[in-house]
């Protein structure tokens, strides 16, 4: 698909660029929101206002404060602090379990099975505001109500579903005869696992794992009821912020992970090309 | 070939009957697959299916009444509703004891607020008697019927006597009645007056709203997915980054961007003004309502919807479109004879998958839908943490939940749960 | 004079706080829970800050989970594990949840301290005192705010205009939910303020304050968040908004945006601290030892300083001073000052915990048609 047939008819031109620009329009329907957070992050004013100021471009329009205002607040500081001690520790447990159950159901014969699937995905079925009030009843009486540990596992149930979901699926197309002719030459079944099968499911294991990071990174009705002031995560603090007072804050703080996402997309990017080339791939 | 035609089974390896040791074998392999989703099966028991249970259990459960108020329960278990008289001194007398037991405990109260839900004004009658109650003499103080109906006419009403009665029972269907817009009525259940139904008009109308953002992410995610899938790498994962980024920006976030952008003196409009396709004073309406909603969803939920429908297209040849090129097909035959019928697999996970997840959001629409675009997990939210009736957004949940999994049975007969990619 | 008395009466006051600490009986981690945002940064400033100094190696942890304080305190009851030692809510709230068992009774002559002047602090802080379970910190309202540049040369005076689209056309908005919507609503329609309650008991009341507010449906943005108005009035989205008057001051006075005050029928209400049931005596000590430090009639008149709601104690009224950074007068912004309350609408507690819910669900199916 890089570029047209030399014998394309006018109709197919004109469709080929039509249907670029309706792609490129929804390319811009996807950032749009980000496109107009960017700007607004540095406004001078406390509210989510474009300023006559900011539109003549005139520099008093514009201010940092809103990122001093971050970097500054012992309250934002903590919230980031919390969201990145809570959030990986969740995705490491959704993984962790959700990976070996999605080979177990991966198995030829499994008992059960449909029932077991319903159950495991149903962290993604069941409307997060029930979910979250019986968590925090459940949670109450087991004292982990308001402690690190159970906004953690919490987390770690809303991001089990994600987690199954694309295991399960790269396993479906997982040939069982390489764990057999592992096991034929001598492996034992870590090694078989180690060697042979987690390299072929680890695309779906990292793409399950960055659902669940997300999941707990971005999860706020959850952890508004389990947690308690002290787990105050980023969009707990987001939240606050649009409750009570409209801070520009809170884009200084999307502006910020927008950058560092691209950031580390781009470098994810930039890797995989090396490793290719080190690799002696061709690119397509 | 069969057993019969031999003299005795076939035996493996091992001595062991072949039958048998095959037997053993499924056995043991089925032991270990259970034994790999044993830990997260306990996990997800315990940490998430035990507490929504736990919750909708409230739904049903009615036991405050029987606990605080005992001995009137018993006594009033023959009373005749519709006989046109009061219940009998008895009761009252019953009543009484457990009101002064009841304030004593300060519990009177909340059994007011339960049957309140039921009755309005039960609460204050509670309330206002419980306060006198703690002096109440049973033995010496009486006739009950006259001090409890001094104390507040509202004693004298046969309609809250009633409300007692039906509310007596330690289980009770009357949330799930509430849930469906009825109420129990002298003779059995009926419909609430038209003034005050609303729930089955949220779930109708949530559904319809989650079909429509379904479909329009099938309509804007599939172009997307398209090209992602048949640019050539470098290209597709760059643009890539423009599908995952917001992801990474919080959904609080994006739901103030959309804000911005659909208000009447927002971007949107101003760029619409400045153009000159819309006049000033005749701004367009794009937010508080079913539009905004859309609009807001729509963007929130199209990775969900981009992802499968990529990772599915990615698996089809290029090959099969030119195949049947060549063999005479236009392009429009060729696509949607060849091409489309081989990524609804794709188009039917990011479906439920969005679907499933728009039919329990609360926090968009209570930002932007205004009041045409709002969900009925805004109410659930509402009696959570607002209203307190826990009773009543248990049942919504249940129902809600009902519709979930009777959708999920559906997709998994039709298309299976294995087919759900997500890249 | 009246200095000494104020003097000797901080004095007093530092002596039984370093007595209580001597014992060793108080709890040293002391958990607020507030709203967040400006009116929790007044309370950190005017008597959290000082308390903190006066009594080293006390911390101080927030929870700002005031709006979703009912269902927590009831759920927590319900667990056996009351994890907040102290919880600032509207008076509504706290009325139920005292009704409910779930805050401690107080008897606020010996709990609390008296006025500089020897007043009791019941008498203090007289009609405010609306639950035996509440401490009133301060008085707010909620009141309209209007764009100056939007409604002509004929700035609206009373409350009635937010009714009249012929003289202000616009969006305006209003929070969801029938409390005080529905009182104005009737009140615009011809209704006499003192038979309002009595009209809305009727299902016909019902149905005309509906009908009143149905003439503007179609103009309404209604809000959830106390933050929604001013950021509508700030974009000019709405002619008017109903909001706490602490938002549109600091919209106005801190932020510069054309906004004016309409105070016309505000609805005056209270938000003040509760004492979560069953405590642990170490961590009730200290939770009533910051209370009585908290709601003297100093504190109270600090805190005003920072925020424009007036403070609960009728003593602290004559200390409210200027603001402390903008230094504008604060008085004539706080809703009791008698150029702003000459027409108030005082919310009937007690009709609405035993109507809400009913109203609520008409209120709701009529929202959703």
């Amino acid at each position: 698909m890089s570029g047209i047939p030399s014998y394309a008819s006018t109709g197919q031109r004109v469709w080929y660029y039509t249907f670029r620009v309706i792609c490129g329009v929804i390319f811009f329907f996807l950032i749009a929101p980000i496109v107009v957070v960017m700007p607004l992050s540095f406004n001078a004013q406390d509210f989510f206002t474009f300023t006559p100021e900011m539109l003549r471009l005139d520099p008093a329009g514009y201010s940092l404060k809103h990122y001093r205002d971050f970097f500054s607040s012992p309250d934002w500081q903590q919230a980031l602090g919390n969201s990145v001690t809570i959030a990986p520790v969740a995705t490491l447990l959704s993984v962790g379990f959700g990976t070996l159950a999605a080979i177990g159901l991966s198995q030829p014969h499994v008992p059960f099975r449909r029932a077991i699937m319903a159950i495991l995905i149903s962290p993604m079925i069941v409307p997060l505001i029930i979910s979250a009030a019986g968590m925090y009843f459940f949670y109450s009486r087991l004292g982990l109500q308001g402690s690190y540990w159970g906004v953690v596992l919490a987390h770690a149930a809303l991001g089990i579903p994600f987690v199954i979901i694309t295991v399960t699926a790269t396993l479906v197309g997982f040939d069982h005869s390489l764990t057999r002719a592992a096991a034929n030459m001598g492996a034992d079944p870590v090694t078989t696992f180690r060697r042979v099968q987690m390299p072929l499911i680890l695309p779906g294991v990292i793409s399950g794992a960055l659902f669940a990071f997300i999941t707990s990174f971005d999860e706020v009705v959850v952890v508004l009821f389990v947690g308690s002031a002290s787990q105050k995560t980023l969009p707990w603090q987001m939240f606050l912020g649009l409750r009570e007072q409209i801070s520009p804050t809170i884009l200084a703080v999307a502006t910020i992970l927008v950058v560092i996402s691209i950031a580390l997309l781009t470098t994810v990017e930039l890797l995989r090309r090396r490793s290719e080339k080190l690799r002696g791939m061709s690119p397509q | 070939m069969s057993d019969t035609t031999l003299d005795g089974p076939v035996l493996a390896a091992d001595g062991t009957p072949l039958k048998r040791s095959l037997a053993r074998a499924l056995r043991r392999q089925k032991l270990r697959a259970l034994m790999l989703i044993a830990p997260l099966l306990i996990f997800i028991l315990v940490t998430f299916i035990m507490p929504v249970a736990d919750m909708l259990f409230r739904s049903v459960e009615n036991g405050i009444v029987e606990d605080t108020l005992p001995r009137t329960v018993v006594a009033l278990a023959d009373w005749d509703a519709d006989s046109g008289e009061l219940p009998s001194e008895a009761v009252f007398a019953a009543m009484a004891a457990d009101l002064k037991d009841a304030a004593e405990a300060k519990t009177h109260t909340k059994v007011g607020s339960r049957l309140n839900y039921e009755n309005p004004g039960i609460s204050s009658l509670f309330r206002k008697t419980g306060r006198r109650a703690k002096k109440f003499d049973i033995e010496a103080d009486g006739p009950w019927k006259e001090q409890l109906i001094d104390i507040n006419d509202g004693w004298g009403e046969r309609e809250v006597w009633r409300t007692i009665q039906t509310y007596s029972p330690t289980y009770t269907a009357g949330y799930y009645l509430n849930a469906v817009d009825m109420q129990v009525g002298t003779d059995g259940a009926e419909m609430r007056p038209e003034d005050e139904r609303i729930y089955m008009l949220l779930l109708k109308r949530t559904l319809w709203m989650s079909l429509l953002i379904t479909f329009s992410c099938i309509l804007l995610g599939y172009p997307v997915a398209w090209i992602l899938a048949n640019l050539p790498m470098r290209q597709a994962n760059l643009l890539m980054i423009l599908v995952l980024l917001p992801f990474w920006t919080s959904l609080l976030v994006r739901t103030s961007a959309w804000k911005i952008l659909l208000q009447q003196q927002g971007v949107i409009n101003d760029i619409l003004v400045w153009i000159g396709l819309v006049a000033d004073d005749n701004r367009l309406v794009m937010i508080n309502n079913q539009f905004g909603t859309i609009v807001a969803m729509t963007h929130i939920l199209l990775p969900f919807m981009i992802l499968p429908m990529y990772s599915v297209m990615q698996t089809i040849p290029p090959s099969y479109l030119r195949a049947a090129k060549s063999l005479g097909a236009t392009d429009w035959t060729a696509f949607w004879r060849v091409y489309f019928p081989q990524t609804v697999p794709g188009i039917g996970a990011g479906s439920i998958l969005v679907f499933i997840l728009a039919i329990g959001y609360y926090i968009t629409p209570a930002l932007v839908g205004g009041t045409t675009g709002t969900f009925i997990s805004n109410r659930i939210a509402f009696h959570i943490s607002t209203s307190l009736n826990w009773g009543l957004a248990a049942a919504l949940g249940a129902i809600l939940l009902a519709v979930v999994l009777a959708l999920y049975w559906a997709y998994d007969k039709i298309v299976g749960i294995d087919n759900v990619k997500l890249g | 004079m009246k200095l000494t008395k104020t003097l000797l009466a901080t004095t007093a006051l530092a002596a039984t706080s370093g007595a209580a600490l001597a014992d060793g009986h108080m709890a040293n981690e002391l958990t607020l829970v507030s709203w967040g945002g400006a009116y929790q940064a007044s309370q950190v400033k005017a008597y959290v800050e000082p308390y903190l100094a006066m009594n080293p190696g006390v911390t101080v942890v927030w929870d700002e989970s005031s709006a979703e304080a009912t269902a927590k305190m009831r759920a927590m009851n319900e667990a056996g594990n009351v994890t907040w030692d102290l919880v600032d809510a509207v008076a509504s709230d706290a009325m139920r949840m005292c009704d409910e068992g779930l805050i401690e009774e107080l008897d606020h002559d010996a709990d609390l301290a008296a006025a500089p002047d020897g007043t009791s602090a019941s008498d203090d802080f007289g009609d405010l005192l609306v639950s035996d379970c509440f401490v009133p910190q301060i008085v707010y309202s909620t009141t309209f705010g209007y764009r100056t540049d939007m409604v002509g040369d004929t700035p609206p005076t009373s409350i009635c205009a937010i009714f009249d689209l012929d003289a202000y056309p616009g969006k305006r908005s209003l929070q969801k939910r029938p409390i005080d919507n529905m009182e104005w609503a009737l009140y615009c329609d011809g209704v006499a303020k003192d038979e309002i309650y009595d009209v809305l008991g009727t299902d016909e009341g019902v149905d005309r304050a509906l009908a009143k507010l149905g003439t503007i449906k179609d103009q309404v943005v209604w809000w959830t968040a106390g933050a929604e108005t001013p950021q509508l009035l700030a974009d000019g989205e709405v002619v008017f908004g109903s909001t706490f008057n602490g938002r549109l001051f600091s919209a106005i006075a801190e932020q510069g945006q054309p906004i004016g005050m309409l105070w016309d029928m505000q609805s005056f209400d209270l938000d003040g601290w509760v004492l979560p049931a069953g405590l642990p005596e170490d961590r009730k000590a200290r939770a009533m030892d910051f209370l009585k430090f908290a709601t003297d009639t100093q504190r109270l008149a600090d805190q005003a300083a920072y925020i424009s709601y007036g403070p609960a104690r009728a003593s602290s009224a004559p200390l409210v001073g200027k603001h402390a950074e903008l230094g504008i007068d604060m008085a004539p912004h706080m809703p009791t000052d008698p150029a702003n309350s000459g027409n108030v609408h005082v919310y009937d507690y007690e009709w609405w915990a035993d109507n809400r819910d009913d109203l609520d669900a008409k209120f709701q199916a009529w929202l959703a048609k």
